[in-house]
């Protein structure tokens, strides 16, 4: 998977099946793939942003509310093709990213959390503060439709399904180019060892904050989708948690891996469905039946915990492992932070407090 | 600082071919579990046929043995203390009806699913029972933020929107959302309803107000500004209601002098108002709209919110005094015919519910739907559930008339004011009726209320 063909190969088998799904489902089935894909591009870059670069992020559905009112608002008042409005969403939150990112280079662990929060909770306020512009609570409705050349009985989740999943794939091939580049190892330097990744010529700031607009535009992108998908941008969707969910689906599927972003995408979409279906059809009732889902959620989260500590990505490897032998694949552990290296860090730190 | 230990990808070919091919697999599972969608073809023969006409599979949803409807609600979340007893409470009435020969021999299934009041959890649950289900009507969708995220894709695909559990103007748009009607008065009627009665009888006095931030409380707003003059008003604050700090708020409200604080709140949001101002030592009187003031869900929320807080106090005695409104029966007048009846099937199908305001709306909204769904005829189209209600529905267990016609989707047009006494509201005062205008009067209704039928189902 090092070469850029072969990777747009394994998009195209992917994408080729969606097709295919989207035809032989219901459309409900096709709606469900559209919300798959949403997820998978946003969850996208933050698995690589907390995984890769080794920062975290609680307030990414912020990104997501800064691209999703961003189409909104280009449907709504100029009328744009998707594409144009798409591209300009990515490009507004890359801007939001390059900023807080500014930001979120100087601050680590629970201080960047702490902020990230913050961004996370205030940002969809604005859209009550500025009720003529975003609408308030009730937000904007957004018109999609599938082109006319598809025929006026084309199914229009089945467009939307197509739609996100070729920006998610698409965005996945992107992303997977910049995994193996050297700014995907510069990251991974600086997440090991930001100062030996310093000693060793890395601009240490500037990898952060372009790891932090990456993740930003993907999340945007991904918000950008999920105004199309629901036709509905209001305040009420992008709340905190949003943001702990793209999270928990990014540790679920395993941090800092794209395969695993689609399999934790997977599990936040289709589980509670099928955990709803399952308890109404069992006859349970409505208080107990509707607490279920929120039950099962933290039961898979726990079990994937447990049973893989590297997320479902991780688990799959490992068994994968057990067939075909340790090989030239074993996965490569990081060292731990010797003491030294701490202390290193620790007197940077009190460096820069006193710059 | 440790960040968390990580995997180093250094990935080979063959395991994202391994990802490629176990997400065929993934998805193909997710095909197997999911129903043909075949919508059952839609002649129908006769919408309103005579009385010996087969029983038909006359529209999505409508074998010739049941009618699926669908509904979305909040059962988790800021919203479910109290509205959670709804749809239970309204599928109590249909099992009642579906035990008693259904409609013209169809049973009613209702299938209400969680959106824990989230817009994008309703528009997807809204698209399951719509896309998935084959629901023949959306029936008494819960809320106005929520329920707005679904109105659009409901009348693109052209599912009857019956009877929206929210007091929104916005329900009432025939021309835009034409499959879509509202069953409760709206808020701002509500509104004129309660300024007028505060106009005139806290002459003098400094007036508040406290409202959610979004299409209800503004409505109800709207209404209010119609009747009481500016100068009395002291304040406006409002809240979100996904974020329950409102101190700041009841803080502004004290600070502000008001002798009455009208709120259009959800129950949780009334009770938090409650006990903040307590908090503060600051008690006004409270005026409330009908949906954040059912005294006995009110009561239970102060209780537990006070004991999550570490104190401890009467519930009943806290909403003692509080002025509220009503577009249905008081539930504590026994003697009118239609609480007899809710008992009834309350104490049959939906015992372990408390016996309070929300049980006797769900209960009411499903006796309308079951009305309408008779007057749609033997064999109903979509179509013909809609021109039913457009044609006019009889009052039922209303207090006033419903404004339904074929330009006006609006509900109930009059309420009464009623006072909580010992848990109880108790009704002060004439039925008014009135429009959504601003220059709309308000009349004493003069029309006589509607005895529940003997047999407790509304006749064809």
């Amino acid at each position: 998977m090092q070469s850029l063909p072969r990777r747009l190969g394994v998009a195209v088998v992917v994408a080729v099946i969606v097709v295919f799904l989207s035809i032989k489902l219901d459309s409900f089935r096709d709606y469900q793939i559209a919300e798959i894909a949403v997820e998978v591009t946003a969850v996208a870059g933050l698995t690589l942003l907390t995984g890769l670069s080794g920062q975290i992020s609680l307030g990414h559905g912020a990104f997501m509310a800064i691209g999703a009112y961003t189409t909104a608002l280009l449907l709504l008042h100029l009328s744009w093709p998707f594409i144009a409005v798409l591209l300009l969403a990515a490009a507004v939150t890359a801007v939001a990213g390059a900023i807080v990112g500014a930001a979120a280079a100087r601050l680590r662990g629970p201080y960047l959390a702490g902020a990230t929060l913050m961004l996370g909770v205030a940002l969809p306020s604005v859209a009550y503060a500025y009720q003529g512009i975003f609408g308030g609570d009730q937000g904007l409705n957004v018109a999609f439709t599938a082109p006319g050349f598809l025929g006026a009985t084309f199914p229009l989740t089945r467009w939307q399904a197509w739609v996100s999943a070729l920006v998610a794939l698409i965005t996945l091939v992107l992303l997977a180019n910049l995994y193996y580049s050297r700014i995907g190892r510069t990251w991974r330097a600086v997440r090991d060892d930001d100062v030996a990744a310093a000693l060793d010529g890395v601009n240490v700031a500037a990898a952060r904050i372009l790891a932090f607009v990456v993740s930003a535009t993907c999340a945007g992108l991904g918000g950008a989708l999920l105004a199309i998908v629901t036709g509905l941008v209001a305040p009420g969707a992008f709340t905190l948690t949003l943001s702990i969910s793209l999270l928990t689906a990014a540790v679920i599927g395993g941090l800092g891996s794209l395969p695993g972003a689609l399999w934790g995408s997977l599990v936040i979409v289709l589980v509670p469905t099928y955990v709803t279906d399952l308890a109404t059809s069992h006859g349970l009732s409505s208080s107990v039946g509707s607490n279920i889902p929120v039950a099962a959620y933290g039961a898979v989260l726990i079990l994937v915990m447990l049973v893989f500590p590297q997320g479902i990505q991780g688990g799959l490897q490992r068994i994968l492992t057990l067939f075909t032998g340790p090989g030239p694949k074993t996965p490569t552990w990081r060292h731990p932070p010797t003491p030294s290296a701490e202390q290193a860090r620790a007197g940077q730190h009190e460096k820069e407090g006193t710059s | 600082m440790k960040r968390p230990q990580h995997l180093i990808n250094r990935a080979g070919r063959r395991r994202w071919q391994a990802a490629a091919i176990v997400t065929a697999a993934a998805l193909a599972a997710a095909a197997c579990s999911s129903s043909s969608s075949s919508s059952s073809a839609s002649s129908s023969t006769s919408g309103s046929g005579s009385s010996s006409a087969a029983l038909t599979a006359s529209a999505p949803g409508i074998t010739p043995t049941q009618i699926l409807i669908g509904s979305h609600q909040p059962l988790t979340g800021p919203a479910a203390p109290g509205y959670d007893e709804i749809a239970p409470a309204s599928d109590a009435y249909f099992n009642y009806v579906n035990a008693n020969g259904g409609v013209y021999g169809r049973k009613i299934v209702y299938k209400y699913l969680n959106d824990a009041y989230d817009p994008t959890t309703t528009a997807s649950v809204v698209r399951q029972l719509v896309l998935q289900d084959n629901v023949y009507a959306l029936f008494d969708g819960l809320g106005t933020p929520t329920h707005l995220a679904a109105v659009q894709f409901l009348n693109s695909e052209k599912v009857p929107d019956v009877f929206v559990a929210s007091g929104c103007e916005c329900w009432n748009a025939p021309t835009t959302y034409p499959e879509t009607f509202g069953w409760q008065i709206d808020y701002v009627r509500e509104g004129k309803i309660l300024g007028q009665y505060v106009k005139q009888h806290f002459a003098g006095k400094k007036v508040a107000f406290f409202y959610q931030d979004d299409e209800f409380g503004q409505d109800g707003v709207k209404g209010l500004d119609d009747e009481i003059p500016a100068s009395m008003v002291v304040s406006k604050q409002s809240y979100v209601d996904t974020n329950v700090n409102i101190a700041p708020q009841v803080a502004a409200l004290r600070a502000s002098g008001a002798q009455v604080v009208i709120s259009f709140s959800i129950p949780a949001f009334t009770a938090l108002l409650k006990l903040n101002s307590l908090k503060l030592g600051f008690s006004p009187q409270l005026v409330v709209s009908d949906v954040g003031s059912d005294p006995i869900t009110l009561s239970g929320l102060l209780e537990s919110f006070a004991k999550q807080g570490g104190a401890t106090v009467n519930g009943n005695a806290l909403t003692n005094g509080i002025i509220t409104d009503d577009y249905l029966p008081s539930a504590g007048d026994t003697t009118n015919s239609w609480i007899a009846l809710f008992t009834k099937v309350h104490n049959q199908y939906d015992a372990k519910a408390p016996l309070d305001g929300n049980v006797f709306y769900g209960m009411a909204v499903a006796y309308t739907f079951v009305q309408a769904m008779f007057k749609a005829g033997r064999n109903p189209t979509r179509a013909d559930l809609v021109s039913a209600i457009e044609s006019g529905l009889p009052q039922g267990p209303m207090i006033s008339q419903f404004a339904y016609s074929s330009g006006d989707h609006a509900g109930a047009t009059g309420a009464f004011i009623g006072i909580i006494k010992n848990g109880v509201e108790v009704q002060e005062g004439p039925v008014m009726t009135t429009d959504t205008s601003a220059s709309g009067p308000i009349t004493t209704y003069t029309g006589t209320e509607q005895q529940a039928p003997a047999s407790g189902i509304p006749s064809p």
